[in-house]
């Protein structure tokens, strides 16, 4: 190994500590781009392929597209059309809610925010607590704030709900639902008792071995059947119960795998001490267990975030369907990349956002690991 | 394990039987009553029926006249075959990622995290429909096809390859090579007393290629007829969009897989193998991966599922698999939609049953061998 | 959300009554009781199923507004019983489960481009009323084929919309003159604009008012040209439940009204002149101001009024949506009988 230059410049001047720096910049690419033939080949080509795609893309997406003026005929360059976004980007983001009550949608994703702030931070103490909130009484202001109806709040349609709005507000409902269930099946799929563990194998197989999007066509046209006839549920709460059900299987899965990794003795130990069942699950085995599966579960609500999008597929708007709807229409034609790419990064800052949070979190719970044993 | 349930439980359960039993039975009736109510009869005899439409791709023959049980062949066969192109393609480009992330050289090291991070993070349907209609549809009309080098040729209707035209009554001969072809992985394997038989295997696949050029009776190159391209097979682009959706999708998860399978591979054998005088290549290709491989079929096989499943995305970009077909078109022409629906879960009940039989088949044998 | 659960839950409980004192009670008064008027009354809105998108029949526009023939259909229905057009709730279906929401009671009534036909009528248990839209279905292609006639397409790929009877046409159509017209299925309209508008496609096939809508869709209108031939006859209505007899009558006359408009030469700008001067008596029972006609219905005498006032008359909607202000398609058979067209109102007394 070649020994490392110390981290911090020495004192006296920022001339000696320039010199200093730059032969271990010379070192650095040496070392990581150019320490054989064959690397150094990787690296040109690379380079090269980065000549060939990045300057062009840059020139459609920034250097010739245009965003000014409020119709096709400002698009004159030969880049990409932001106009068109910008134009539809209420759609985009909130679907057709209406102007008026748009604080409400604002309102419920900073209380969103709020209630999310305790439970993502680990210097809180009783996180649970705050977690026990997110799902329950968040749920319910929300609901009350976007749908109205009561408190002398104008009602809102489902119908009128669309856009990101839409696909955050199902991924949430069915965080909140499919949680709580999937918790019940892992233990379920654990259980001594024959008929709980086998029920619970058939329903996490079977959810897991179909296709979402069959699961959601039977939301919408074979739900109806099962239900007495006259009953009528809002075709939002039908998909939202279909993306309930089928990651509550993913989520029971995921959760299975912290009881696998929670050392036996501490069951046992929580029995010896004259412990129910359900008290040494809540508060001795579950605890542990949910903490190690926290970066499996972020990977789940960002998968199932991600598949939100298929409700285009049953004719709900959510973010892709209003995107493809303003494609459609006859003024702004031909701007499926522009569409497309706006989609893709999106769903890509929320994700990435996620699942960077997940990666920090699983990065935390190692080191705790190693330090404590 | 720890406690032993108490009476009470062991009662308790047979009561959640009990209800469980009780909602399917509502469900059911509750069913029964509404198909009644629309005047429809459950069955499957419908399967025999004429279909009376047309499917755009097939890979067995398929006429109008034909009916809807060959309609759910052909479709799951089209099903099939995508996810079967996506998980070669997949297993190959999620390799080559996952090493990559491995590599020494910075730059690849980070492309590759680029690249895994941005496909993991956007919706596959989106990234499907990009394909299609973003990039495949900007291609030239027929007429102003692309000319590739070898007889291809490439157009907004597809790539056209040029194609074998088989000497009549040949079908037995391709079949013969198709099973040469599966048996020759089994062959490998297979021992004649105490001797592996191992490359020599590498025979068949050669017959099999013999036996289909014998069976052939001319090439023939795609060309410009009429409205569209005559000759040749045609790859439909739909086919070509959803194919890239599944594979692209896939291979950043593989990646993952592969380059933390290849971490877990202990440190010594990497070593052991450098100090005998090995370079990194044949290391990694001969010691490490062989390996890493035992580690990540349960994952890769997850994967594998998660492909075939993501396949019925296709309906969005008109490419005719069995939620498209079977689900879509033979659902509304027969008027059946309980029984269709079903039968596409069975399908996919079936083949999740089979992978996971599979599964605890090789994990046995691996456990085997390892002992 | 809750709310919409209540709703569901308040709607069973409304329509168990109405079952179960209808049956004894309103029988015996002879008088003919509709559950779905009364839950619709109660909930204070129509439920339409119309198309998830299409410009002429139904269509959400920059503003989120619905607009096209069948959306004023609902349109007239809510102002027949409320008096107020904007009652309606819209409820966006696919041609893959228009038929399931309305079996399934989510929709009080279906208005979405859809044929009638024998097996809808008699397998699916729906009430077919009246045709709102004559048409055929047509196939619509790029001029620089140089094709005159749907025969010479032999050979060539047509975007279509799975779930619908025109796969089946193209077949039987296929069959009839051996020739091979291929088909690429498409889940939803605007994807399979795309498709025709990006050449993946040769031409694209509907019916005759959806096809006029694709090409409002496409790049330069004017490059795509419809084939003479009509593949079949489509005859497109709004469809409700069997059972519910005065529900149906509801819809019927509420078309039937805008025709009846159209024949009196009643418009949305003339109504209230008219009603506030005419002596002729056809008139008169026509907007309500003598007889009973409305309350026989179980609506206000003035529904026909209220529909006029809102929506105007048959031609004026056609005018709007298909017509020259429209899509620009002919009026043809959709014309009143007197100018050659098959749109013939049943009497109104």
């Amino acid at each position: 190994m070649t020994l490392q230059a110390p981290a911090v410049a020495p004192p006296g001047g920022s001339f000696e500590g320039l010199t200093s720096q730059l032969p271990r910049a010379m070192e650095w690419l040496r070392r990581n781009l150019f320490s054989s033939f064959s690397n150094t080949l990787l690296t040109l080509l690379v380079l090269a392929l980065f000549v060939l795609v990045v300057p062009p893309f840059f020139n459609w997406a920034v250097t010739d597209a245009t965003i000014s003026g409020d119709s096709r005929a400002a698009c004159t360059g030969s880049g990409a059309c932001w106009t068109f976004i910008k134009l539809r980007l209420h759609t985009f983001l909130w679907g057709h809610y209406p102007d008026s009550e748009l604080w409400r949608v604002g309102a419920a994703a900073l209380l969103l925010v709020g209630f999310s702030i305790p439970v993502m931070r680990d210097t809180v103490r009783h996180r649970g607590i705050y977690l026990l909130l997110l799902l329950t009484v968040f749920p319910l202001i929300a609901a009350i704030l976007l749908a109205g109806g009561v408190l002398g709040l104008p009602e809102v349609d489902t119908s009128e709900w669309g856009g990101l709005m839409l696909d955050v507000i199902i991924s949430f409902v069915t965080v909140a639902g499919a949680l709580p269930l999937g918790i019940l099946l892992a233990l379920g799929r654990r259980s001594q008792l024959d008929v709980v563990k086998y029920l619970s194998i058939a329903f996490i197989e079977l959810w897991r071995s179909v296709p979402l999007l069959t699961v959601l066509f039977m939301s919408a046209v074979m739900l109806p059947l099962f239900l007495p006839h006259g009953v009528s549920i809002d075709r939002l709460i039908r998909a939202m119960v279909a993306f309930t059900l089928f990651n509550a299987a993913y989520m029971a899965e995921t959760v299975r795998g912290g009881l696998q990794g929670v050392p036996v003795g501490q069951e046992e130990a929580a029995v010896s001490l004259g412990l129910g069942f359900w008290r040494v699950q809540g508060f001795v085995v579950l605890p542990q267990a949910l903490r190690i599966v926290v970066p499996g579960i972020v990977n789940n609500i960002v998968d199932l975030f991600k598949d939100t999008s298929l409700v285009t597929i049953i004719s709900l708007v959510d973010l892709l369907g209003a995107v493809e709807q303003a494609l459609k229409d006859p003024a702004w034609l031909g701007l499926a990349k522009e569409g497309y790419i706006f989609t893709a990064a999106l769903f890509f800052v929320c994700c990435f956002a996620m699942s960077s949070y997940g990666r920090r979190f699983e990065r935390r719970l190692n080191r705790h690991r190693t330090g404590t044993t | 394990m720890v406690r032993r349930p108490s009476r009470r439980a062991k009662a308790a359960q047979w009561l959640l039987l009990a209800a469980v039993l009780a909602v399917a039975y509502v469900i059911i009736s509750d069913a029964a009553d509404n198909l009644a109510r629309r005047n429809l009869r459950f069955g499957f005899g419908f399967l025999a029926d004429r279909a009376n439409f047309d499917i755009p791709f097939h890979l067995v023959s398929w006429v109008e006249a034909d009916t809807y049980g060959r309609a759910l062949l052909v479709s799951l066969l089209n099903t099939l075959l995508v996810s079967a192109m996506g998980i070669v393609t997949a297993t190959l480009l999620g390799l080559v990622v996952g090493i990559m992330r491995l590599s020494v050289n910075w730059l690849m090291r980070n492309v590759a995290l680029g690249f895994i991070e941005f496909v993991r993070n956007t919706p596959q349907l989106v990234q499907i429909i990009f394909w299609y209609f973003a990039v495949l549809q900007t291609l030239p009309p027929p007429r102003g096809s692309i000319t590739i080098p070898g007889g291809f040729l490439l157009n907004i209707r597809g790539l056209y390859v040029p194609g074998a035209v088989m000497r009549p009554g040949s079908e037995l001969l391709s079949l013969l090579a198709v099973t040469l072809l599966v048996a020759t992985p089994f062959m490998w394997r297979l021992r004649l007393g105490e001797v592996l038989v191992g490359a020599k295997a590498l025979v068949l696949p050669l017959l099999a290629i013999g036996l289909l050029a014998g069976g052939t009776e001319r090439i023939e190159f795609p060309a410009l007829k009429g409205f569209n391209i005559a000759g040749g097979t045609q790859i439909p682009p739909e086919l070509v969009a959803l194919w890239a959706g599944l594979s692209i999708y896939a291979s950043a998860f593989i990646a993952e897989i592969v380059r933390s399978a290849i971490e877990a591979v202990p440190k010594g054998q990497h070593e052991a193998a450098h100090s005998m005088g090995l370079r990194r290549a044949p290391v990694l290709f001969l010691i490490v991966l062989p390996q890493a491989i035992r580690i990540m079929v349960p994952q890769l096989t997850s994967q594998y599922l998660n492909i075939i499943k993501s396949s019925t995305l296709g309906a969005a970009v008109a490419y005719p698999e069995i939620f498209q077909i079977f689900a879509g078109t033979v659902m509304q022409q027969a008027n059946k939609e309980v029984e269709t629906i079903i039968v596409v879960m069975a399908v996919f009940l079936t083949i999740n049953l089979l992978a996971s039989a599979f599964m605890n088949w090789y994990n046995e044998r691996v456990a085997l061998v390892e002992r | 959300m809750i709310r919409h659960v209540a709703k569901g839950f308040s709607r069973v409980a409304a329509l168990a009554g109405v079952f179960g004192l209808a049956s004894g009670a309103a029988l015996a008064q002879g008088e003919v009781k509709s559950p779905t008027l009364d839950a619709v009354k109660k909930r204070g809105e129509v439920i339409c199923g119309v198309d998830t998108g299409i410009p002429g029949y139904a269509y959400q526009d920059s503003a989120g507004k619905w607009q096209g023939l069948d959306v004023s259909l609902c349109r007239a229905v809510a102002a027949a019983i409320f008096g107020d057009p904007e009652k309606v709730k819209y409820i966006g279906t696919t041609s893959k489960v228009r038929f399931s929401v309305l079996q399934s009671g989510e929709i009080d009534f279906l208005v979405r481009d859809s044929e009638l036909t024998l097996t809808r009528d008699s397998a699916l248990g729906l009430v077919e009323i009246t045709p709102n839209f004559y048409t055929g279905q047509t196939i619509m292609v790029r001029k620089s084929l140089n094709v005159a006639h749907a025969k010479e397409l032999n050979g060539a790929t047509i975007c279509l919309l799975t779930g619908t009877t025109l796969e089946t046409n193209i077949a039987d159509f296929n069959r009839a003159n051996n020739i091979k017209i291929g088909t690429l299925l498409f889940e939803r309209p605007e994807e399979a604009f795309a498709a025709a508008e990006a050449g993946r496609c040769d031409g694209y096939t509907d019916d005759g008012g959806s096809v006029a809508a694709a090409r409002s869709a496409m790049k330069k209108p004017d490059d795509w040209v419809f084939l003479p031939e009509t593949l079949s006859r489509q005859p497109l209505g709004p469809h409700t439940r069997q059972g519910d007899d005065r529900w149906t009558d509801i819809v019927k006359w509420s078309h039937f009204a805008m025709l009846e408009a159209e024949e009196l030469g009643i418009t949305k700008a003339n109504v209230d002149e008219i009603k506030k001067s005419s002596t002729d008596p056809q008139v008169r029972k026509f907007l309500g101001l003598e007889g009973d006609l409305g309350k026989g219905l179980g609506l206000t005498n003035d529904f026909a009024y209220n529909i006029v006032k809102a929506e105007g008359n048959y031609g004026e909607v056609y005018e709007a949506t298909f017509g020259s202000k429209g899509l620009g398609l002919p009026r043809g058979l959709n014309n009143l009988y007197r100018n050659g067209g098959l749109m013939y109102p049943y009497s109104w007394y």
